[in-house]
């Protein structure tokens, strides 16, 4: 199996996408889950909020000129929230983020993101707002977050966050896709299912 | 030993070992998939020539995109079309049990799961869908993954995973007429927040679950991940029991009673250590809607919509942006909003129980003028159940259109959407910006009863008032 990069840090410049709350059916609507590979996501990105009924942009933010090859997005509290739908941390991926910063995610998208090497910070109210503000103010900003410290750097200011241990240590050591640490504990696998009841019956049929 | 909970055996049981990161790799007994989130993982294995580690656990069946009009195959949606044969073409390859479209079994994931008795006390369940907390109903510790974690389970049956914190959520009392589980669970959410659960799993204990069928306990445990806990669960006990007794995958014989002692084993001890409890009185429970566009915004539907001055100020700009996608008025009562649309159906709401309930208000009532109205059984055999008790004919009567097992309007998936700014009474479990198919579509989230009071009368309403105190109590 490939092995992966360890991720140390992601710097670049930001996109800020407000609001507390972005479920995954926001962040991808249903109708691009219509697939069967993960190819073509990126251009169902917050696919509803980009363009009105009739098709039209609403000059989001992700579709500023000024904005593009942002890598970082900066949104609010319990981003990714909702739907388990993996397509939504593709989606962000493939359209060429490489961190996502926010207030607080919700727990299958941190999972889901993590293993793809999709960085995710969560920030305190006050560092986040302040953080935002300072991305919406200039679009050439460059900030830089360290995986090791969990921290955000902007304009020479850095702010401190929260990066689940677990995930914080896959990243830095590469080890951010576990299949590879799972297929090796196989002798210890089949112990387990040979100790189950309902496993080592079969199916039960 | 100290008293542990039906948690900590069921994740000590089936923990592998530890990770280099500090997270269980943890085993698996029973994997379901569905067309959605599955391809994309088996396309995984194949680029990494793998293939699937024990087929036998691993269950199908098709719910997200099939139509629940014309099920004929080809699909008119050439995309659904791919998904229902990829979904197919792996089952078969890699010899996974699946229960087709017309197999007669087929319907939402989390329906199938228990009615064939797959889903039982003490095991550890996963699926690439978030609403898989509902088998947490049966005992069972069942949350909902992502693409790569399904590639990880039909790979090695196991998942890397962090054990979360558990907290106790108690509901004591007596619910009042028109109560239903689905107002507990908005109740809870409500009262926790959308966030709330962010790192737990939830137990739900107490009177009111103690007394719930092991229907209504999937209501509840369904939406835990509304509450930001991705999983929840019921301890099992003589209700859980007598629903599985008898189910095609349950245990027969001298291994039914065997497994029967060991399930009663498992359920928490008294004086167990939780990271929280939570207690609540059930008599505060009034039936519940949302008004905003998550779950947590959820009001008593007596109450009236809140105002953006009104609340912390942590809440304001949500507050705003709810009430400006739902064309609701601030402060205003959310009775007599109009609706367009009335769904009754989702794996939170389609089972027998809940059709039972509204065809009981729905005799001799008709559907208001101008309200579109879908009844979608979860699932085939809960179609074939009602149609045995005359249910379809109540409702086809009342004004419902009566269709086939699936998602349906739950999401946006398949041919059943809303239009533009409609507003959909629905008894389904998100009220997300877009979910129903709309991107200005609204959402208004109750119990079935609920839906079928908003659909006679054309508005949101309560359905206390609208079928008398003594036909609804629950
Ligand atoms: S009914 Fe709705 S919530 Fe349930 S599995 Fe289908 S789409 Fe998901």
């Amino acid at each position: 199996m490939a092995t992966l990069q360890p991720i140390a840090g992601i710097a670049g410049r930001a996109v800020a996408v407000p609001g507390d709350d972005i479920d995954t059916d926001r962040i991808i609507p249903a109708r691009y889950l219509r697939c069967v590979t993960f190819d073509d996501l990126a251009d169902g990105l917050f696919r509803d909020e980009r363009f009105d009924d009739d098709g039209r942009s609403t000059s989001h933010p992700l579709d500023e000129p000024v904005r593009a090859g942002a890598t970082v997005l900066v949104s609010g509290r319990n981003f990714g929230c909702g739907s388990s739908r993996e397509h939504a941390p593709q989606a962000i991926r493939r359209a060429g983020f490489e961190a996502v910063v926010a207030g607080s995610f919700g727990e299958i998208f941190f999972g889901n993101a993590t293993t793809l090497g999709l960085v995710c910070l969560a920030l305190d109210d006050e560092s986040l707002e302040a953080v935002q503000s300072a991305v919406q103010a200039d679009p050439a900003l460059e900030l830089s977050i360290s995986v090791a410290d969990a921290s955000i750097t902007v304009a020479d200011k850095t702010y401190p966050g929260e990066l689940a241990d677990a995930a914080r240590t896959a990243l830095l050591s590469g080890r951010y896709d576990p299949l590879a640490e799972l297929l090796a504990g196989e002798e210890a696998v089949a112990a387990v299912a040979a100790s189950l009841p309902y496993v080592a019956a079969g199916s039960g049929r | 030993m100290a008293p542990r909970t039906l948690f900590d055996k069921v994740w000590d049981s089936h923990a592998v070992r530890v990770l280099e990161n500090g997270q269980t790799q943890l085993f698996i007994g029973t994997h379901l998939i569905h067309e959605v989130t599955s391809p994309q993982a088996f396309g995984m294995l194949d680029d990494l020539g793998l293939g699937v580690r024990m087929p036998e656990r691993t269950f199908a069946t098709v719910d997200h995109i099939v139509p629940t009009d014309a099920r004929e195959e080809p699909f008119a949606d050439e995309l659904a079309d791919q998904m229902i044969k990829a979904l197919r073409a792996n089952c078969t390859r890699h010899g996974i049990t699946y229960f087709d479209l017309h197999s007669g079994l087929q319907g939402i994931v989390h329906m199938v799961g228990p009615e064939q008795g797959i889903t039982q006390p003490g095991s550890t369940i996963a699926c690439g869908d978030s609403h898989t907390s509902t088998h947490g109903a049966f005992g069972a510790v069942a949350f909902g993954i992502g693409t790569s974690q399904v590639r990880d389970v039909l790979a090695t049956q196991t998942l890397a995973m962090s054990k979360p914190k558990l907290r106790r959520i108690e509901v004591n009392g007596e619910l009042g007429p028109g109560v239903y589980a689905k107002d507990v669970i908005l109740h809870i959410i409500r009262t926790l927040g959308v966030n709330g659960g962010i790192g737990y799993a939830y137990e739900y204990a107490g009177e009111v679950f103690e007394r719930m069928s092991m229907e209504q306990r999937m209501t509840v445990c369904n939406m835990s991940i509304e509450g930001g806990a991705r999983c929840g669960y019921v301890n099992p006990d003589q209700t859980t029991f007598d629903y599985l007794e008898g189910r095609p995958y349950a245990p027969k014989g001298a291994e039914w009673d065997a497994a029967v002692q060991r399930w009663r084993a498992l359920a928490s001890e008294s004086g167990a250590r939780y990271d929280d409890v939570v207690v609540l009185d059930a008599a505060e429970i009034a039936p519940t809607v949302t008004w905003g566009i998550n779950p947590g915004q959820a009001i008593a539907i007596g109450e009236n919509v809140p105002h953006p001055d009104r609340v912390p100020a942590a809440e304001r700009a949500g507050t705003l942006e709810a009430l400006k996608h739902m064309k609701l008025t601030a402060g205003a009562p959310i009775q007599g909003t109009p609706i367009d649309v009335a769904f009754l159906g989702s794996c939170t709401n389609a089972r027998l129980s809940d059709f039972r309930e509204v065809a009981s208000v729905l005799r001799d009532r008709r559907v208001a003028p101008g309200v579109k109205a879908i009844a979608v059984p979860g699932s085939t055999l809960v179609k074939e159940a009602c149609e045995r008790e005359g249910i379809d004919e109540i409702l086809k009567r009342a004004g419902f259109e009566w269709r086939a097992a699936g998602c349906s309007m739950c999401l946006a998936m398949n041919p059943d959407k809303l239009e533009g700014d409609q507003l959909c009474a629905s008894s389904s479990n998100r009220n997300f910006k877009g979910r129903q198919g709309s991107a200005t579509g609204r959402t208004v989230l109750m119990s079935p009863v609920m839906v079928a009071a908003a659909a006679v009368t054309g508005v949101v309403s309560d359905a206390r008032s609208v079928f008398g105190e003594a036909t609804v109590s629950a």
